[in-house]
């Protein structure tokens, strides 16, 4: 039987006397990172939203449009950040670029969720929304939305865990972030400064899940099948 | 005082125009040629004279929900007129024309994330009326389709049986006080008890309503010969498009028109084979 004692109390210490060391740097890219996050979020859904609202009332567009937010999604986080290195504004600052990359990712859940939130709501309902004599603003944010809420809630958690694990990228420009941590602990095979990258950032992304989860549920309509 | 000269016989236009003001609702010409071409309604005309419930009886899929659904718009002939109180709809604001009439349909037509008492003032809160009554409306409302307010008008759809649900879509419809109730297949889902409730409920409220002098001119779609029965006062046949009976409900029952009779043979089938046996 080996003792647990000292080999663990061991590490209790090295983990306490790296985490003194590095306590400040760990709290700048945390915050780093959830000023890059936040605002592609925030970006991203003030382009998502009405986009996908204005889906629901031009059909023809939603094909097109989720096709090529589609797109953007599919490639890979690394190139996108490379490709827009080179562009005039944008390349001078590499904040701007992880920004909108970040959004660019983020876009697909919101938009996709909030049109099919929105094209999901009963047809009898929307149909009595009309036969009532409300105008389109009001069946939108009378019922449509409101319906709708919690699934473009579940469009926002995807997209704000996405945006949170891809920004860990945004280091490899120069963007700052916990992915600092992850690219400078790889390149000098330092598994404990991986882990001071990783580690927050996932602590960020399951609280962030958890706090729009919670919102989501309390945003579901009220009825027998309430979970 | 000089003798009141005798007032002069009115025209046959004159005539026409006094019959077309007692028309609540009128469809004069309405078709609908459906997109594949099949034509759904053909020169359909026929007036509903105010204060009046006209039961609308046909097949599935004869057209009566789309008939209905033209009085407010929600469907558009592709050749004909529907007035309303004399005006051509098609010439009216969408929006005022439907806060104008009320709309029960069969299931489902409540708002499931608002409150009973919210789902009944949300005519009068589209229109922006200030809130400060709507406790009060709600109470009267609530009251005259035979729901106890305290009770109710805190709970959400989910929580009514079909009765209930049934009641507060009637509720809502009269929010407004629109002089015009559209109604599809309102008690239509629900078992013989309870509707026959609910045509009790509603036949007590049109009379309550027609004494006080705000007598409402209905548009009753049915598959229930008996409630056609019950409630109207005209009973129009829709069949292969066109309007194969207009008449009133003594007259239904012995009519010689084979569209009618083969309706009419459609019901009691029961009763009459035990009658028989
Ligand atoms: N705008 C439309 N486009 C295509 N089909 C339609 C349209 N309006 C009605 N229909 C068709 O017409 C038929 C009859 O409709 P409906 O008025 O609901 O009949 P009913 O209420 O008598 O059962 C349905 O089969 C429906 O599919
Ligand atoms: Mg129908």
């Amino acid at each position: 039987m080996v003792a647990p004692g000292p080999a663990s109390g061991l590490l209790v210490l090295v983990a306490e006397s790296f985490l003194r060391q590095h306590s400040a740097e760990i709290l700048t890219l945390t915050l780093e990172h959830l000023w890059l996050t936040g605002s592609a979020l925030l970006f991203a859904a003030a382009l998502g939203i009405p986009l996908g609202i204005l889906l629901t009332r031009y059909g023809g567009l939603a094909r097109p449009v989720l096709t090529v937010a589609n797109i953007i999604q599919t490639i890979p986080s690394l190139a996108l950040f490379g490709f827009l290195l080179p562009l005039p504004w944008l390349g001078e600052r590499a904040s701007r670029i992880a920004i909108v990359a970040l959004t660019g990712y983020a876009l697909l859940p919101i938009l996709r969720n909030t049109y099919v939130g929105i094209r999901g709501v009963e047809p009898a309902v929307v149909d009595v929304a009309h036969a009532l004599g409300m105008t389109g603003f009001q069946r939108l944010c009378k019922v449509e939305l409101p319906l709708a809420a919690s699934v473009i809630l579940a469009g926002l958690r995807t997209a704000t865990v996405t945006a949170v694990g891809i920004a860990t990228i945004a280091a490899a420009v120069g963007a700052g972030g916990l992915g600092e941590f992850i690219f400078r602990g790889v390149a000098s095979v330092d598994n404990r400064l991986v882990l001071a990258g990783a580690i927050p950032a996932a602590l960020l992304a399951l609280g962030a899940d958890t706090l729009l989860g919670w919102l989501e549920s309390r945003c579901k309509v009220p009825g027998p099948d309430r979970r | 005082m000089t003798e009141a000269a005798p007032l002069p016989r009115p025209t046959l236009r004159e005539a026409c125009e006094v019959h077309h003001l007692a028309a609540a609702i009128e469809f004069a010409g309405v078709s609908l040629q459906l997109p594949d071409g099949r034509s759904l309604l053909e020169n359909i005309t026929l007036a509903l004279e105010a204060g009046t419930v006209t039961a609308l009886l046909g097949r599935s899929g004869s057209g009566k929900t789309t008939l209905l659904r033209m009085v407010n718009r929600l469907a558009v002939p592709t050749s004909g007129t529907v007035r309303v109180h004399g005006d051509d709809v098609a010439g009216k604001s969408v929006v005022q024309l439907r806060r104008g009439m009320g709309y029960v349909i069969q299931d489902t037509g409540l708002f499931p994330h608002m409150t009973v008492a919210r789902n009944v003032t949300m005519v009068p809160e589209l229109a922006g009326r200030s809130r400060r009554g709507f406790a009060e409306q709600v109470r009267q409302l609530l009251t005259a389709v035979g729901l106890e307010p305290s009770r109710f008008s805190q709970r959400y759809p989910h929580q009514l049986s079909g009765g209930q649900r049934q009641r507060v879509g009637l509720a809502r419809a009269l929010a407004a006080e629109p002089p015009i109730l559209l109604m599809d297949e309102p008690f239509g889902a629900l078992d013989p008890l309870t509707r026959a409730e609910m045509q009790d409920m509603l036949r007590g409220l049109l009379a309550r309503l027609r004494d006080r002098g705000e007598a409402k001119t209905v548009l009753l779609v049915t598959h229930d010969l008996d409630e056609a029965m019950y409630l109207a006062d005209r009973i129009v046949l829709l069949a292969e498009g066109r309007v194969e009976a207009n008449l009133a409900p003594g007259d239904f029952l012995h009519a010689r028109e084979h569209a009618v009779a083969e309706y009419v043979c459609a019901f009691h089938r029961g009763e009459r084979r035990v009658g028989a046996s």
